[in-house]
């Protein structure tokens, strides 16, 4: 579905990514583990446009999008759910929805999504009057997971869902994650520091370092791994 | 706690007597030789400065005494204009009273009175344009009147060299004046805050000595004349009819206008500005074109700016650059910030309030400006939000059978 092939990304001099490759496959769902500053966060802006590449190649669906617009690859069905959050605090959950289908202009789909994810989250539901600002962390990232969702994505981006939340939160949002990607078969891409909760989740994971990935396997032989353990896990 | 205040106040008051002495109190008289002393005056001056400094204390001490009580209670206080806004029981009887003061004035009042509200007209259609760039998207746009000037020249200059009227006109400088916003928007766009507001004033600058210096396009620093006021089925009128007939036809474009940004403030395109203040990437992964969407704010808002401006030179007769300096874009600038950001009613309220001010404070003569310089300063302390803070209407979800 989703090939990254050899991509080198730059912040003006400073190189982010030296020559990264992954393979995404339909209804899988992926996770990009690493540490801090190893360019988790830059493979997902190059894949949804927001960064480009100097060099390589990015194919989804077979066609290329390294040099396509980010609004041209939303529509394409990439939507990203930005680190931090990022929802816009001045306007209402509802408007945060609504600027999630921005380029959507099927109104009864529309309709049949924000009931949708008002049934993954029912508190957005209550809260949907209220301004983005005033809710929780845990509700906020329940609102960024719910914008994206509502481009009604084929590819799911998540960077960092577990960023800042109370652990049983998290674990809530992952619960979620897992069954977005079963009830619709939409394919997700999960970016995480925590590692032994991306991979429980996760079917297949790349382990990213300097810019590189150092390790790709299934998630089960990932979590058994010793370097894994030793580098990730903690144990 | 209150004597502490008033000593505060009281040495307020001394320091303003010993900075006022030289000019207060002493007078050479020159023809006599002799120096008075006015001693009088520095007793005036210490009394109006301590009671100057106290109310002022009051207020502030009120003011924060309001804060303190949100965060204890959590219940944000609505200001005064926002009670009235939303309470029917007002708004109903003020729409009316409005209204019919509105359509009664020019056979009330003098031509001269009429004028100065055309005026106060103009300025609300160009206040509701800049809130477009600055209070909804969050743009700061310090060369505003750059794109009033090519709504102004682009009558004056189409009439001189084709004889357009301007009905004709009017859709044209809007138009003209929404790609000059375009032309603008291009080199701005990946610019914010301090820098954007550094390129628009050059933007300004270099539109205004375009028109100063290309003598064989614009007639230079001396201006057009003789501009024909706008026509109504070539009817003669005279200078108090066409007046009324201009009033009447601001009224009508002010409607227009505030119906069209309301609108424009409550569709999908509005919440996309208010996004893309808030948050660029959050924009770009929602699938929000950056580009097309600033581009869009820089032209609609210069859109009323090129409509005013047509108004502007229909109504004067004559226009020269002058009119579009640095200080005129800060004029509008302060409409939409005193009146409040973002809000519709603020704007125009800021509007009457910009212009008419100074006008009515001419019995002041020289303090003028002082006064009017004043009255902003204690505003934007008290109300930083602007007289009227938005109360933006948000999306309503209604529930229907799904």
């Amino acid at each position: 579905m989703l090939s990254v092939v050899d991509i080198h990304t730059y912040y003006g001099n400073i190189q982010a990514l030296k020559g990264v490759s992954m393979d995404v496959k339909e209804g899988e769902v992926i996770t990009l583990i690493g540490a801090n500053g190893a360019g988790k966060t830059t493979t997902l802006m190059s894949i949804s446009g927001i960064v480009v590449p100097r060099t390589g190649e990015i194919l989804f669906m077979g066609e290329v999008i390294n040099r396509v617009t980010p609004n041209k690859i939303v529509s394409m069905g990439i939507s990203q759910v930005p680190e931090g959050r990022r929802i816009f605090p001045y306007l209402t959950v509802l408007e945060n929805l609504d600027m999630g289908a921005f380029l959507r202009n099927d109104n009864d789909g529309v309709k049949t999504d924000l009931n949708y994810v008002f049934s993954l989250f029912p508190i957005l539901a209550d809260r949907r009057n209220q301004s983005g600002g005033t809710l929780s962390g845990g509700e906020q990232q329940m609102l960024a997971i719910s914008r994206a969702l509502m481009a009604r994505p084929r590819l799911l981006l998540l960077d960092e869902p577990s960023l800042g939340l109370a652990p049983l939160v998290v674990k809530q949002i992952f619960e979620i994650i897992k069954k977005i990607n079963l009830e619709n078969n939409t394919t997700i891409f999960l970016v995480e520091q925590n590692a032994n909760l991306a991979l429980k989740v996760a079917h297949r994971g790349y382990v990213m370092e300097n810019g590189r990935i150092t390790l790709s396997d299934t998630a089960g032989s990932l979590l058994s791994n010793e370097d894994v353990k030793r580098a990730y896990l903690g144990i | 706690m209150i004597v502490e205040e008033i000593k505060k106040s009281f040495l307020t008051s001394l320091w303003f007597m010993f900075l006022t002495f030289p000019i207060m109190v002493i007078r050479v008289n020159t023809v006599d030789n002799i120096i008075q002393w006015r001693w009088a005056n520095l007793l005036l001056v210490g009394i109006v400065s301590f009671g100057l400094s106290a109310l002022w204390r009051y207020m502030i001490r009120r003011k924060e005494l309001g804060i303190v009580q949100t965060e204890v209670d959590g219940i944000a206080r609505e200001t005064l204009s926002q009670r009235l806004l939303n309470e029917r029981r007002f708004t109903l009887p003020a729409l009316v009273v409005v209204s019919i003061f509105a359509l009664s004035f020019p056979f009330i009042f003098s031509l001269y009175q009429t004028n100065i509200m055309i005026t106060a007209m103009i300025y609300v259609m160009l206040g509701l344009g800049l809130n477009i760039v600055v209070g909804v998207a969050g743009l700061l746009d310090l060369g505003y009147a750059a794109f009033y000037c090519v709504g102004a020249y682009s009558y004056a200059l189409l009439n001189y060299h084709f004889g357009l009227g301007f009905w004709t006109v009017l859709g044209l400088g809007g138009g003209f004046a929404a790609m000059f916003g375009i032309i603008l928007g291009f080199p701005v766009l990946r610019l914010r805050g301090d820098y954007l507001a550094i390129v628009t004033l050059g933007f300004g600058e270099i539109i205004r000595l375009i028109m100063e210096n290309w003598n064989e396009f614009s007639f230079g620093p001396s201006g057009i004349a003789n501009i024909p006021r706008p026509g109504f089925f070539g009817i003669e009128m005279n200078l108090v009819q066409v007046t009324t007939y201009i009033y009447f036809l601001m009224i009508v474009l002010t409607l227009f206008t505030i119906f069209v940004v309301n609108r424009l403030q409550n569709s999908r395109i509005g919440r996309a500005w208010i996004a893309l203040r808030e948050d660029e990437v959050a924009c770009q992964a929602m699938g929000i074109d950056k580009r097309k969407t600033k581009l869009m704010a820089f032209a609609l808002g210069a859109t009323w700016a090129g409509f005013a401006g047509v108004v502007f030179a229909a109504k004067t007769t004559f226009i020269n650059p002058a009119s579009f300096t640095l200080w005129e874009s800060i004029n509008i600038l302060c409409v939409v910030v005193l009146g409040g950001m973002g809000s519709i009613v603020g704007v125009v309220v800021g509007a009457f309030i910009l212009i008419l001010l100074p006008e009515y404070l001419r019995f002041l003569s020289e303090f003028r400006i002082l006064a009017f310089g004043a009255v902003l300063v204690i505003t934007m302390v008290f109300r930083p939000g602007g007289i009227v803070e938005t109360v933006r209407r948000t999306y309503e979800y209604k529930e229907t059978a799904h």
